[in-house]
C-alpha cells in the first residue's frame, strides 16, 4: 500500500452525485460531461500511476464561458474542483479525488492569434506545448520551454508546474515566456492577467500564479512569447569514466563564460538504457556522459564546439562526439528525451526532480547512489546540469510487496538531501501530491502561512486542487 | 519621522510587529533613489535597509549571488565584474531621471523591479530574481525561492515581491542567477527613420535569428542635454567576438531595405546604451512629467501618436519600440487622460515615472485595474499586510 494520503472525500457530496450530474448536464453541452463509471476511470491518475482515485465526474469544456460556469456552480455548492491539462504530471498534480469534478481543457486547443511582429502567440490552454512550437515553425519561430512530454503536455500543465525543458538554460522556463493569461477564478469571474506587452501591470500576478499547481485558478488562455529559431545547432556527445570529472566539466565550461543552449547529464546505467532504446550512439561504456548543445550559425557553431572539446579534452573524456548530421542530432535529444519511457520499459520507477547548487553535485551523486543501495533499490540519473536540476529515477518492481514503500521512502530521502545542500524539492515537476508531505522540510511554519494565506485569496474554501502542495494539516483558510 | 536602520532580519520584523500594533505606517526605503515614484504617503516612520549590508553567497561557478537588500549595486557589479560576471538585467540608474543622488540599492531594485534595455532578451530583474527574504506587515520572516535557478516548491514570492514596492513585504535579503560578461559587444545604427520605419526595423531585427539585446529608436530631433539630433535606430549583439562579428554582418545585411548602417563598437555601444537605460532623452527639462508605457512593440508608434494628438510630448522608444519614454508638461494631470486613453485604445499599461507631489497625489500614477484584478490585489496586499503598516496606498488606494 503506497503511503500518501489523501483528505476523507465529504459524504454529502458523494451521496448528492446524481443531482450533481444533473445539474452539470444543464451548464455544459452533452459530449462535455462524463459520468459513466468507465470513462470516469479513464481521469483516475495521472504520470504518478500508483495514485487512483475516480473523480465525481469530468467535465470537458469547449470554451471559457462553459468553464466559468461548471466553476461558478461548483463554488456554490462546495464541491471540489480538479484541474487537468494532459494528465502528465510526474507528480500527481492531475490526480482527483472521489468527490471532486475533474475541468479538463483538453477541447480547447485552437491558435487563436499569432503576432510574429510582436513575437507572440494567443492559444487556448489545452493546446499541447509542442504543437504551438509546429504552429509557427514555417515562420522561424518556436515556443521555448520543452518539457520531455512536450509532445502530450498542455501549456495549460505547463503554467500549472511553470514547466522547464531540456533547453532552458538559455531560455527559461515557463514563467520567463508567459505574457498573459485568461483566467477563471473559483468563483466563476474571468479575469485577465497581462497581454501582448512586457511586464503586467501591478502585482505580478502571471509570477504568482505559474507553478501554483492550478490552485489559484483555471488558465483557459494564453499568450506566450515566441522566438526566432536559431541558424542551427548541434550537440556534442561527451562520455567520462566518472560522474565527478563530468561535473568538474561542467564547471569549467560555465567557468569559461560559455552558456550553452542545453547541458544535459546522464550516469552509467541511464546511458545504457537509453541506448538499448534509441540507438542514439551513446558510449555504453562511460559511468557519465554529457550532451552539450550550442547554437547559431554553422561557423559559430564550429567555434563553440572547438572550446568546449578543448576544455572536455583537459577531462579526460572516454569518447568525444560531435553530431555531423540533423538525423545525427535528432537521435542523440531522441534517446535524452526517451529516457523516462525507455526506463519503463525495464522497471517501475519513481522520478525526482529536486535542484541542487551545481557545486555540490559529486556529493549528491554519491549519496542519492548510496540512499538507494541502503534501501535495494537501482537508479539511473538524468538530469539539466546547467542548472542543477535533477532527474533521479528510483528503480522498484510494483509486484514486489513493500518496494514502492521503499522506493517512496528513498525518493523523501534524496529531495531532503537536496534541500540540506542549498537546493529546493522541486525544479520543474511541482510539489503536487508527491512532495506534499514534505514541504515543511523546505520551508517553515510563517513560510507556509504566508502562502496558504495568499492562496485563500483566491480560493478561501480549498476547492481548487485541495489536496496538493500543502500538507494536510493545519491549513489555512480565509482571513 | 524617525528613521529605523535595523542591522538584522530580526530587528525589522521588532520594527514592523512595533508598527502593526500602533496602526503606524511606515515608509520603506534603500537608499532613496526612487522615492518620488509612487503615490505619496503619508507614514510617520521610515525603515530603511540601509542596515542590512554585505554579499551573503557568491559562487560564480554556479553564476549565483546573494546579497542583503541594502547592499548598494555599484559594490554588487563591482564584486561580479571581477570574475567577468554581472546582473543581465540591466538596472537603469535613476540619478537623471529622478534627480536623486546616493547609490541604489539591490532590494530597491527587486522593489522596483527595475529592468533595463536588456529585457526584452534576459528578461526583468524578476526573471533573474530567484530567492527573496522578506519581513510582512505581521512582522514574521519569510522566505520564497532560494539559490537554485529551477524551483517551482510552493508559491512564487520571488515573482510576487518584485515590483511590489515595498507593500507586501520589507525585503532583507535578494538572491540572483547572474551571466558572464560577453566578450564583445557592438550596436548596429540606422539613422533617419521614422517612428514607424524605425520600429519596424526593430521587430524585424527581433524576429531575427541574430540574438538581438538591446533595440531602440530615438526619433528625429532626441537630444540628452545638446543639440537636436536626427533619428537613430539602435540594434546591440553581444557575445564572442567572433560571434558578434559574424551576426553584426548578417543583420546589417537583412536590415539593407531600411537603409545604411553605422557601427557603434566597445565603450561607444556601452555609451549609447546607458542613455536609453537610464532615459535620458527624457529626462531634461527637468519640471516635465515621465511616463513609461509598456506595450506590445508594433503599437508603440500608435501609442505616441494618440498621446501627441491631445498633448505635447517628448518620446523615444525601448524594448523594440514596447517601451515608450515619454515626458509632457506636469501641469493639471500631467497628461494622464491622454496617456491612459491611448493605452485603452492600443494595449499596455502606463506609470507615471515623475511627477510633482501634488500631481501624483491627484492621479493614478500606476496602471488603474479593471475590479476583479484591482480586488485581488487589495486581498493579496491584506494577506500579507493585514494592518495596512507597508507603504500603503503607494500603488494604488487599499494597496
Amino acid at each position: 500500500m503506497a503511503s500518501i494520503a489523501f483528505p476523507e472525500p465529504d459524504p454529502a457530496i458523494l451521496a448528492r452525485r446524481e443531482a450533481i450530474w444533473a445539474d452539470l448536464a444543464r451548464l455544459v453541452a452533452p459530449d462535455a460531461l462524463i459520468t459513466s463509471e468507465d470513462e470516469r476511470r479513464a481521469f483516475e491518475t495521472d504520470a504518478l500511476a500508483a495514485y487512483r482515485q475516480v473523480p465525481l465526474a469530468v467535465v470537458l469544456p469547449s470554451s471559457t464561458e462553459e468553464a466559468a460556469a461548471v466553476m461558478a456552480y461548483c463554488n456554490r455548492e462546495g464541491i471540489k474542483i480538479v484541474p487537468r491539462g494532459a494528465g502528465t504530471s510526474l507528480a500527481g498534480g492531475a490526480i482527483p479525488a472521489p468527490d471532486s469534478v475533474v475541468i479538463g481543457v483538453s477541447k480547447m486547443r485552437r491558435v487563436l492569434d499569432v503576432d510574429y511582429a510582436n513575437r507572440t502567440a494567443r492559444v487556448e490552454a489545452g493546446i499541447t506545448n509542442l504543437a504551438i512550437s509546429q504552429e509557427v515553425a514555417a515562420e522561424g519561430f518556436f515556443y521555448a520551454p520543452d518539457p520531455s512530454s512536450q509532445l502530450a503536455c498542455t501549456i495549460a500543465g505547463n503554467i500549472a508546474m511553470n514547466s522547464g525543458g531540456a533547453h532552458c538554460l538559455k531560455y527559461g522556463v515557463t514563467t520567463n515566456n508567459l505574457m498573459g493569461v485568461k483566467l477563471v477564478l473559483m468563483d466563476g469571474t474571468v479575469v485577465e492577467i497581462g497581454g501582448d506587452h512586457l511586464d503586467a501591470a501591478g502585482y505580478d500576478l502571471l509570477g504568482l500564479l505559474t507553478g501554483a499547481e492550478g490552485q489559484l485558478g483555471l488558465v483557459t488562455e494564453a499568450t506566450v512569447r515566441i522566438l526566432p529559431m536559431a541558424e542551427g545547432a548541434r550537440p556534442l556527445l561527451i562520455g567520462f569514466s566518472s560522474s565527478e570529472t563530468a561535473g568538474a566539466c561542467v564547471t569549467a565550461i560555465i567557468a569559461a563564460g560559455i552558456i550553452p543552449v542545453a547541458l544535459e547529464f546522464m550516469d552509467g546505467p541511464a546511458i545504457r538504457i537509453c541506448e538499448d532504446f534509441a540507438k542514439a550512439g551513446y558510449p555504453t561504456g562511460a559511468e557519465a556522459m554529457l550532451i552539450v548543445e550550442v547554437e547559431g550559425s554553422e561557423e559559430e557553431i564550429e567555434d563553440e564546439l572547438a572550446k568546449i572539446e578543448a576544455i572536455a579534452r583537459t577531462f579526460d573524456p572516454l569518447a568525444i562526439r560531435v553530431s555531423q548530421s540533423a538525423a545525427e542530432s535528432a537521435a542523440i535529444w531522441k534517446g535524452r528525451k526517451s529516457a523516462f519511457g525507455a526506463m519503463g520499459r525495464i522497471a517501475d520507477y519513481l522520478c525526482m526532480d529536486g535542484t541542487i547548487p551545481t557545486g555540490q553535485l559529486s556529493l549528491v551523486l554519491r549519496r542519492i547512489a548510496e540512499i538507494c543501495a541502503e534501501n535495494g533499490l537501482g537508479v539511473a540519473n538524468i538530469f539539466h546540469a546547467g542548472d542543477g536540476n535533477l532527474h533521479p529515477l528510483i528503480l522498484y518492481d510494483v509486484a514486489k510487496p513493500g518496494d514502492l514503500e521503499r522506493a517512496e521512502k528513498a525518493g523523501a530521502e534524496i529531495l531532503k538531501l537536496c534541500v540540506d545542500v542549498g537546493g529546493c524539492l522541486t525544479g520543474e515537476h511541482g510539489v503536487g501530491i508527491e512532495k506534499r508531505d514534505l514541504m515543511t522540510y523546505q520551508y517553515n511554519r510563517a513560510d507556509l502561512e504566508q502562502q496558504m494565506r495568499a492562496r485563500a485569496v483566491f480560493d478561501p474554501r480549498w476547492l481548487l486542487n485541495p489536496a496538493k502542495v500543502f500538507p494536510l494539516d493545519g491549513r489555512l483558510t480565509a482571513q | 519621522m524617525t528613521v529605523y536602520a535595523p542591522a538584522s532580519e530580526a530587528e525589522a520584523a521588532d520594527v514592523i510587529r512595533q508598527a502593526q500594533a500602533a496602526h503606524s505606517p511606515l515608509a520603506l526605503a534603500g537608499s532613496g533613489t526612487k522615492a518620488g515614484i509612487g503615490r505619496p504617503g503619508n507614514a510617520g516612520h521610515c525603515l530603511t535597509s540601509l542596515g542590512l549590508q554585505g554579499i551573503t553567497l557568491y559562487e560564480p561557478s554556479e553564476m549565483v549571488i546573494a546579497a542583503r537588500a541594502g547592499t548598494r549595486l555599484v559594490d554588487v557589479a563591482r564584486v561580479l565584474a571581477a570574475r567577468g560576471q554581472r546582473l543581465t538585467f540591466e538596472p537603469p540608474e535613476p540619478a537623471l531621471l529622478m534627480g536623486t543622488d546616493g547609490e541604489q540599492t539591490i532590494g530597491g531594485i527587486v522593489a522596483a523591479n527595475w529592468s533595463g534595455p536588456r529585457r526584452i532578451m534576459a528578461g526583468a530583474c524578476r526573471d533573474s530574481l530567484i530567492g527573496v527574504r522578506f519581513v510582512n506587515g505581521r512582522g514574521e520572516i519569510v522566505k520564497s525561492g532560494g539559490r537554485v535557478m529551477k524551483n517551482v516548491t510552493g508559491l512564487d514570492f520571488v515573482k510576487l515581491l518584485a515590483g511590489s514596492w515595498g507593500t507586501l513585504g520589507f525585503l532583507t535579503e535578494v538572491t540572483f542567477k547572474v551571466l558572464p560578461v560577453p566578450e564583445a559587444e557592438i550596436t548596429l545604427a540606422l539613422a533617419g527613420l521614422d517612428d514607424r520605419r524605425g520600429v519596424a526595423a526593430l521587430c524585424d531585427a527581433m524576429g531575427s535569428p541574430y540574438g538581438v539585446s538591446g533595440a531602440a529608436h530615438l526619433p528625429e530631433g532626441w537630444h540628452d542635454g545638446g543639440q537636436p539630433q536626427p533619428a537613430l535606430t539602435l540594434l546591440r549583439l553581444e557575445g564572442s567576438a567572433f560571434s558578434v562579428r559574424h551576426r553584426v554582418a548578417a543583420l546589417g545585411e537583412r536590415l539593407a531595405p531600411f537603409g545604411g548602417h553605422s557601427l557603434l563598437e566597445g565603450d561607444d555601444s556601452r555609451l549609447v546604451w546607458s542613455r536609453v537605460r537610464d532615459a535620458a532623452p527624457v529626462a531634461e527639462p527637468r519640471e516635465r512629467a515621465v511616463w513609461r508605457i509598456s506595450a506590445a512593440p508594433a503599437r508603440g508608434p500608435d501609442i505616441v501618436a494618440a498621446v501627441k494628438a491631445q498633448r505635447e510630448a517628448i518620446h523615444f522608444y525601448d524594448w523594440s519600440g514596447g517601451l515608450v519614454w515619454l515626458s509632457t508638461p506636469a501641469g493639471e494631470d500631467a497628461g494622464e487622460k491622454a496617456v491612459r486613453a491611448a493605452v485603452a485604445q492600443h494595449g499596455g499599461h502606463a506609470t507615471l515615472m515623475r511627477a510633482p507631489v501634488e500631481v501624483r497625489a491627484a492621479v493614478s500614477v500606476f496602471q488603474p485595474q479593471p475590479e476583479p484584478l484591482a480586488r485581488l490585489s487589495r486581498e493579496l496586499k491584506r494577506a500579507f499586510d493585514p494592518e495596512g503598516v507597508l507603504e500603503p496606498g503607494r500603488m494604488t488606494a487599499g494597496v
